[in-house]
């Protein structure tokens, strides 16, 4: 036998037969229960309310809890693969996922051994909807920095603080929030029926503008002592950092999602519009911009694919490579869109064709999560996993 | 054990660049440590060496240097009375 029979098999790029599977199951529903309402969605600012309940029946909402505390158990790159198709077809439903998992896990990980009784299971089956409640009308990048204040009282904790931006907020059913609490960051899971507690509308932004967001009033809040998410402390540092982290791996395939619908508009619009004598895709200009897109793309989702598998083998790396892959993935997702609007031409700024929403969805993917700015200062920071 | 602190140098070092971290060495005190390497050091501890960082576990001290995460680690993999 030669020594290199013997080597093993090393870096797997290729998707494993159940999970190709499981991406055309995917690609199939999204074709038939996504695409076909995305733009009305958009028009409206909601998704369907029944939309969720066809996810939660599904059990794609927790999908990435173990199964053993309820959870759909999914693999991480499946899951990846689920965000993407998702992303593909409407950002806002992705960030459904995005914000309810990040929750989710969050009480998986960091939860006392009551507040995972009470709250873990319902979560992870998706019949109670989790979101993420930090950012606030004055802090947005230096989220370690809330307003908002908790204080001890009793056996519990009063919050008193404004939160904005929260997407689904408008429906969902707890969030994880962060406060200061004798000003130490601190982590909370805060149901909404909680006495103090309440919400309004925010108007649709002009991306994702489908994802219910709301502002959170938290006047006088009192929420039990098992409801706190971790030490005091270590909220911002341990907490919501690994919720972030599975927030941005979320982004990252979601993002992933948007550059793929780009190209995939563009290589039909571009096989049908005829000028100067022939299709568009035959002149040479239009044929390096559908190149830039299907090379960008693809390595998007290599750098998705990779940080699945190390967060997968918890792999320490897998930090530094979800956020490599957050960055890159939404910077290809913007330049695919706006390419795609180029080569929509006047008829890519109409509602006739999706690529203007897609580039107004792959707006956010560069700010929410940590922005790019914010990526690019912490990026150098970090240890990626070796290749 | 060395073996351990070994791999636990080996991984700080990747932090610490040209610099030779001493094992009692306050890694907090070098500068540089962010809520990110916070969150890195938690997920290196746990992959490396099987165990679970708990609540209690996330007390500053207990990553301060080479020495306190072995001395940490040490307590979990110890048998429980
Ligand atoms: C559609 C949408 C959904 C959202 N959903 C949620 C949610 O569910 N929960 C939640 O808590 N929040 C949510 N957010 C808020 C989001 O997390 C913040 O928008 C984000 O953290 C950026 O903060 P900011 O908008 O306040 O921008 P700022 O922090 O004010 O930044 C403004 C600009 O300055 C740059 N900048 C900031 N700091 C630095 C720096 N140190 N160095 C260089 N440049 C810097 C930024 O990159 C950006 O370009 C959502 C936002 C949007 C748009």
């Amino acid at each position: 036998m030669s020594t290199l029979a013997a080597v093993s098999p090393g870096m797997q790029v290729e998707l494993a037969p159940e999970q190709r599977e499981a991406q055309r199951i995917f690609r199939g529903w999204v074709d038939e229960h996504v695409v076909p309402h995305a733009e009305r969605w958009d028009r409206d600012g909601a998704i369907d309310r029944s939309l969720i309940d066809e996810l939660r029946r599904r059990r794609w909402l927790g999908a990435p809890v173990a199964a053993e505390a309820g959870g759909g158990g999914m693999d991480l790159v499946t899951y990846g693969l689920l965000t993407e198709e998702l992303g593909r077809g409407c950002s806002s439903v992705r960030s459904l996922l995005t914000v309810h998992d990040m929750a989710a896990l969050s009480v998986a990980r960091w939860g006392s051994p009551e507040l995972r009784d009470e709250m873990l299971a319902p979560l992870a089956r998706g019949e109670v909807l989790g979101a993420l409640g930090l950012s606030e009308p004055n802090v947005g990048s230096d989220a370690a920095r809330v307003e908002t204040v908790a204080r001890k009282q009793g056996d519990g904790y009063v919050l008193d603080g404004h939160k904005k931006w929260m997407t689904f907020g408008q429906v969902a059913d707890c969030f994880l929030v962060l406060a200061q609490l004798e000003g130490a960051a601190t982590a909370f899971l805060v149901p909404t029926d909680a006495p103090g507690f309440s919400r309004s509308a925010q108007e649709p932004p002009a991306g994702t503008r489908a994802s219910l967001l709301a502002e959170l009033h938290l006047d006088g809040c009192a929420v039990a002592a098992r409801h706190r998410l971790g030490r005091v402390g270590f909220g911002f540092s341990h907490v919501i950092s690994s919720a972030l982290d599975h927030g941005r791996y979320s982004v990252a395939w979601g993002s992933v999602g948007i550059a793929q619908a780009c190209l995939e508009a563009c290589l039909d619009y571009t096989a049908e519009r005829r000028q100067g004598g022939k299709l568009l895709r035959e002149h040479q200009l239009v044929q390096q911009m559908l190149t830039e897109m299907i090379a960008n793309s693809r390595a998007a989702r290599l750098l998705c694919c990779r940080a699945g598998h190390l967060r997968r083998t918890g792999d320490p790396g897998a930090t530094a490579e979800t956020m490599i892959a957050k960055y890159f993935a939404s910077r290809t997702a913007t330049a695919a869109a706006r390419d795609a609007i180029q080569l929509h031409g006047a008829n890519g700024l109409t509602d006739a064709y999706p690529v203007g929403r897609y580039l107004r969805d792959s707006l956010v993917t560069e700010i929410i999560e940590g922005s790019t700015q914010i990526q690019q200062i912490s990026i150098p920071l970090m240890v990626p996993a070796d290749l | 054990m060395d073996d351990r602190k070994q791999k636990i140098k080996l991984f700080l070092s990747r932090f610490f660049r040209n610099h030779d971290l001493a094992h009692d060495e306050d890694i907090f005190a070098l500068g540089f440590v962010n809520s990110l390497l916070a969150m890195q050091l938690v997920q290196f501890v746990e992959k490396e060496f099987g165990v679970t960082v708990e609540d209690d576990d996330l007390d500053l001290d207990n990553f301060r240097s080479i020495d306190a995460i072995d001395r940490l680690v040490e307590g979990k993999l110890a048998p429980t009375p």
